[in-house]
């Protein structure tokens, strides 16, 4: 019963999955209206047949603002994630591989952990300063340790493997052992990790432009929009219901698609990979 | 035990070290001129190559970053761009603010927690596992911000039966605590089942019912006491993570913590209070890290002798 819940479970993350991925991908199709065409007739109008989703305070469309805030979200955390992923495993393998270069990438690692995510989000930001460009370069610095602590450990136990050691045997290059034993037998895990971490990624970029330091008005953005909201919640509630739900939805999506490709893919990682992602 | 003891405080010092050279040279990335910064752009040039001078700015690199390192000896963290006023002074009550948000919090969170998990855990596969399940799954799903907006609406603007800013009494401590503790309450509730449920196939769980032991006392002493182990470990973590995780807590709540202070000296880009606040966050996150590794030593002989 637990088994085929859990299962179930993971469905509908993959179903949010699926829709949050293609929302926005396709959200100029998909959007009724253009997120930002301001209409002072029709301002924070509860939910419509004209507007399914109500309107803000500018009368913006918020179904099309919600969509163009998914294409945002897919942005930020895709590429930040991707990032992140492809740094954090090259110096991971490499401080896995080489015994020199253990020390000083692992202890600098150390440094990164020594603070919770959105601290050291908000730190890049405060050096680099605000926008989009910059949101994405803090995030992904923000990943890069937890790639790099778990490349670390996977390169350390791959490398003692029967198959690495034949290879060196015949005289393998390094490059060679590094990119056809070690990081193939990486991925599994890996490919698992970057699916816990994406939720993390969008929560962060969310909380940033929430505080005024990540993506900026007006672009659509679901953070952006329950910052605008505050002033309005009275008189509309639904303006500040409507970001949020999309963006906890969003998140749970991942979390339960995460846990489920995590128990499918190998039971034992449960022990290994970070933190479900969410608020640091 | 010992040189247990001994070999993890020790651990916690290059780390220590070198987060206080990381916070010193990422900010010499920042273009434009500190001096500047401090003056205002009122300033004439030759006011700011004074005082360049007196900072020390016009040294090589690695000089200033000798006497910065002499300073934080000395425990002196500079002035603040916004308030001229000692950083060390602009830290304390603040800090002391989040302390006690986050104390709050990480009681609330491992209270409800550990009974969310034992319930679930107890009841494995019954409604109540799978009512508790959902509410730990949403609880690491739900933006912190957006609880808090939502709390603040029903209960403030709405109902108003709960102050909305502020730290002066007991009720201006609920909607913060709920709101901070909720990630970390669904994460241990997480960590409880299934660390109980491993521990309830054992061998001296069995032997315990065998034995005629009441259910009670089969889960409360033999049971969770072992499942507690790695629980100890996540509420460490978590209250680290805590202290620094309060950020979007106080922006939301106006609590005069660190986190508020931190968000401000952002928007203000005050570096010398940027870095006193990511020093302190940074100490009190190997602090609270070195407490949990003695508490686990102290709780399971085994890690000693590793």
């Amino acid at each position: 019963m637990a088994f085929f819940r859990l299962h179930r479970l993971a469905a509908v993350g993959g179903a949010i999955v699926v829709l949050f991925v293609a929302g926005g991908l396709l959200a100029p199709w998909l959007a009724p209206y253009d997120p930002n065409t301001i209409n002072v007739q029709a301002t924070l109008q509860p939910p419509s047949r004209a507007n399914l989703l109500g309107t803000d305070n500018q009368g913006r469309d918020l179904l099309s603002r919600v969509v163009y805030g998914a294409r945002m979200s897919l942005f930020i955390s895709m590429t930040s994630v991707g990032f992140g992923a492809v740094a954090g495993v090259a110096l991971g393998i490499l401080a896995g591989y080489y015994r020199r270069l253990d020390a000083p990438i692992m202890r600098l690692n150390d440094v990164l952990l020594a603070f919770p995510g959105i601290i050291v989000a908000l730190t890049i930001v405060s050096i680099l300063g605000k926008g989009l460009e910059n949101v994405i370069v803090a995030i992904a610095i923000v990943q890069v340790p937890q790639y790099v602590r778990l490349a670390h450990g996977l390169a350390l136990s791959v490398k003692d493997r029967v198959f690495v050691e034949a290879a060196v045997a015949v005289g393998a290059p390094d490059r060679t052992i590094i990119f056809r034993h070690i990081l193939p037998n990486t991925m599994g895990p890996i490919i698992v990790q970057t699916s816990l971490l994406i939720p993390g990624a969008i929560m962060t970029a969310a909380t940033l432009s929430f505080l005024g330091l990540g993506v900026q008005p007006p672009t659509p953005e679901w953070g952006a929009m329950l910052q605008n909201s505050l002033q309005w919640a009275r008189l509309a509630p639904h303006v500040m219901v409507i970001p949020g739900l999309a963006l906890m939805l969003v998140v749970f999506g991942f979390n339960v698609f995460g846990d489920g490709l995590r128990d499918a893919m190998d039971p034992r990682l449960r022990r290994m990979s970070g933190t479900p992602g969410g608020m640091a | 035990m010992a040189a247990y003891v001994a070999r993890r405080v020790l651990a916690g010092v290059p780390v220590l070290f070198l987060v206080v050279t990381a916070v010193f040279f990422a900010f010499q990335l920042i273009p434009g001129d500190p001096a500047r910064a401090f003056l205002g752009p009122e300033a004439t040039p030759d006011v700011v190559e004074r005082v360049r001078r007196e900072l020390g700015l016009d040294r090589p690199i690695v000089v200033q970053y000798a006497s910065y390192l002499r300073r934080l000896v000395r425990g002196d963290l500079g002035r603040s761009i916004m308030t001229r006023r000692d950083v060390s002074l602009e830290l304390a009550a603040p800090f002391l603010s989040t302390v006690k948000l986050s104390l709050a919090s990480i009681v609330l969170a491992t209270v409800v927690g550990v009974l969310l998990g034992t319930i679930a855990a107890v009841r494995q596969g019954s409604t109540w596992d799978h009512l508790a399940s959902i509410v730990a799954l949403l609880g690491i799903s739900i933006p912190v911000f957006w609880l808090g907006l939502l709390m603040m609406y029903l209960f403030s603007v709405n109902l108003r039966i709960l102050p909305s800013a502020g730290d002066d009494t007991w009720q201006h401590y609920v909607m913060p605590t709920i709101s901070l503790a909720t990630f970390s309450l669904a994460f241990i509730a997480r960590m409880t089942r299934s660390s109980l449920l491993e521990v309830i196939r054992q061998d001296y769980v069995r032997t315990a019912r065998a034995k005629g032991a009441p259910e009670w006392r089969v889960v409360g002493y033999h049971a969770l006491r072992n499942a507690l182990l790695p629980v100890v470990i996540v509420v460490g973590l978590r209250f680290g993570y805590m202290l620094g995780g309060a950020v979007v807590t106080e922006q939301v709540f106006a609590w005069p913590g660190l986190g508020r202070l931190l968000v401000a000296a952002v928007g203000q880009r005050d570096i010398p209070l940027i870095q006193g606040i990511l020093l302190l966050f940074a100490t009190s996150f190997v602090l609270v890290n070195l407490t949990v590794d003695l508490l686990y030593g102290f709780l399971d002989p085994q890690i000693r002798y590793r």
